[in-house]
């Protein structure tokens, strides 16, 4: 991949990079300071949000196959790692909890286990891609639904990982630096790709798919890529969110799970930005209005009543924007001819 | 003409269920040659296009395209080799930009993979600006330019029949197959569109296989028309010819009237 002369085509981004690895660390080491670990966590589940809706709209927005099993592959991102993570990593970096290059060997070995957990993701983002080339719309999104089931169904039932105790014991490796980091790079490996011969085939299928193998487009190929890249990243969050939080349970990747990540696609209107901004707002949100309890005195907590209608207020308001790019499109009549 | 002729069917048959759409139809086309198939509705010649494409199967016969084989090959192989094709009923992409419609078309020019995609590498930078260009160059010469970065499937309904032709040129086709390009355009859209399919054969040195149901302009632009009907050829021959046989008369023109 590095050929000499490649290097310098990214000479002059390299401010950009270090200046982004800058804030990064800033972050790192400053956010701690300031925030309680409660707030702390809903940051890391925000950027944990922004990569998997991120990934699920390359499949749902770009690809337009309708997917609704997304919490699956992040099931498998974060059983995996984990698992590897409570059965060796904890002993394997037991000789570096003291030493200073420690916190350095932990972000690598983390980073490794993202790798893992990815293409663990992956591999099953090919077993759902496969039926992908068969099935459409209504019929994908209940074989992908199936998938996610079946996901959580085996991890309840696999001791070796807890069962339906959940995982303990998982090591807090996750930085905010890796967290963030994860994010801006997914968001921006996505964007890069929507850019490209490669989204463009994706965009492509979505619009017309009879077309687009025409034009010498390889829609079997290219769906079953949209399927295992997405799956790929969701697995990525599921080793840091399994990484941050300690314990992973498998009703954490269930049917609702899937349905936020859609839920946040839809809102963001398939558009990789707004998908993004989408993500930490429905994970922000939620948790801001547990405030209105306190505030109103109320007796009962009515946050997702709340929660609900500003959805609906949303989809009403912005509706052709909402739903431009992410439900399956039906033809508007042959118009003429 | 066998040895030297860009398409050949060779006896294709295709069957739907108990139906044959096609029936043991033999066909060669010459390099630069532009032939036209016309036929009442249902006389099986969008079938034809599909069969070539590999969108459909072939029950019997052979499919060869300069030389090579191509019957039973997957649409975007058959594509690849360099055949492109337009729809009867418009299949542009229509949430995406002009541009990128050309650009999508042009994938098969594209050189780099995904990782490169990501990293914005070199090779994509420059892919990236050749396509771009060649996609602006295309669009002049169809005076589409000014309607780049505007939706498909916001343009007028003339326009983009003429940007699903100029798509389908972006793949770099020898072979263009052109189903009803005149379909809903009116007589000045329609001369003016007869212009540009002659053009085209001179400029991209395309052939050309079309389907149409406007007989001038059929008349106007073919080498050779082949008349179907029940996915049989009762007629072949020069648009004279063609316009004299009684077979064809009687199945699809028409008697004129006096």
């Amino acid at each position: 991949m590095s050929t000499p002369p490649a290097w310098s085509h990214y000479l002059p981004r390299l401010g950009l990079y270090a200046g982004v690895a800058a804030v990064l660390l800033l972050v790192n080491v400053g956010l701690p300071r300031l925030l309680n670990a409660y707030l702390l966590q809903i940051l890391v589940f925000a950027a944990c949000n922004i990569i998997l809706a991120s990934s699920l709209n390359l499949v749902n927005g770009v690809a337009g196959q309708f997917s609704i099993g997304h919490a699956g592959f992040m099931a498998i991102g974060a059983y995996m790692s984990a698992w590897v993570s409570v059965a060796y990593g904890k002993t394997w970096l037991a000789p570096y909890a003291d030493q200073p290059c420690g916190p350095l060997v932990v972000s690598a070995y983390l980073m490794g286990l993202m790798l893992l957990g990815g293409v663990a993701a992956a591999v099953g983002g090919l077993v759902v891609g496969l039926p992908s080339l068969r099935l459409r719309g209504d019929y994908l999104a209940i074989a992908t639904l199936g998938f996610g089931e079946i996901i959580k169904v085996v991890l309840l039932n696999v001791e070796a990982v807890g069962g339906a105790t959940g995982l303990k014991g998982v090591p807090q490796y996750s930085t905010l630096f890796l967290v963030f980091g994860a994010a801006v790079v997914t968001v921006a490996a996505l964007r890069n790709i929507g850019n490209s011969i490669h989204g463009r085939a994706l965009l492509a299928i979505r619009e017309d798919e009879t077309a687009a193998e025409a034009l010498g487009i390889d829609s079997a190929h290219y769906k079953t890529s949209a399927f295992v890249i997405g799956a790929f990243f969701a697995g990525v969050a599921g080793c840091l969110y399994a990484h941050y939080t300690q314990f992973i349970h498998p009703r954490s990747f269930d049917f609702m799970k899937s349905i936020e990540l859609v839920l946040i696609v839809v809102l963001g209107g398939g558009k990789l930005r707004n998908v993004a901004i989408a993500a930490a707002a429905v994970t922000f949100l939620p948790e801001g209005l547990r405030q209105v309890k306190d505030l109103l005195h109320l007796q009962t907590d009515p946050r997702m009543v709340i929660y609900a209608a500003i959805l609906i207020a949303v989809m009403l308001l912005r509706r052709e924007r909402v739903l431009q790019a992410v439900l399956p499109r039906r033809k508007e009549g042959a118009s003429r001819g | 003409m066998a040895e030297s002729a860009l398409l050949e069917l060779a006896s294709c048959t295709v069957r739907f269920g108990g139906l044959t759409a096609v029936d043991d139809l033999t066909l060669d086309v010459a390099p630069q040659e532009l032939v036209s198939l016309i036929g009442p509705n249902g006389a099986g010649k969008t079938t034809v296009f599909n069969a070539i494409m590999g969108v459909y199967p072939l029950a019997s016969g052979g499919i060869r395209l300069a030389g090579r084989d191509i019957a039973g090959l997957a649409p975007h192989r058959v594509a690849k080799l360099g055949v492109g094709r337009t729809f009867q009923n418009i299949r542009l992409f229509k949430g995406i930009t002009v541009l990128d419609n050309l650009r999508a078309a042009m994938h098969q020019d594209g050189d780099y993979d995904l990782l490169r995609a990501a990293a914005r590498s070199r090779t994509w930078a420059a892919t990236e600006s050749r396509l771009e260009a060649r996609a602006m160059e295309l669009l002049a010469v169809f005076g589409l330019q000014a309607r780049a970065e505007e939706l498909a499937g916001g343009l007028p309904y003339g326009e983009q029949r003429r940007l699903e032709i100029v798509r389908a040129l972006a793949t770099g086709p020898q072979l263009l197959l052109l189903d009803e390009p005149a379909a809903g355009m009116n007589p000045a859209e329609t001369q003016h569109l007869m212009g540009l399919i002659r053009s085209l054969i001179e400029r991209y040195s395309l052939t050309i296989l079309l389907i149409e149901h406007d007989m001038k302009l059929v008349m106007g632009v073919s080498d050779r028309v082949v008349v179907l009907n029940y996915g049989r050829e009762i007629a072949a021959g020069t648009p004279q010819e063609i316009a004299r046989d009684p077979a064809v008369i009687e199945a699809y023109l028409g008697e004129p009237v006096h």
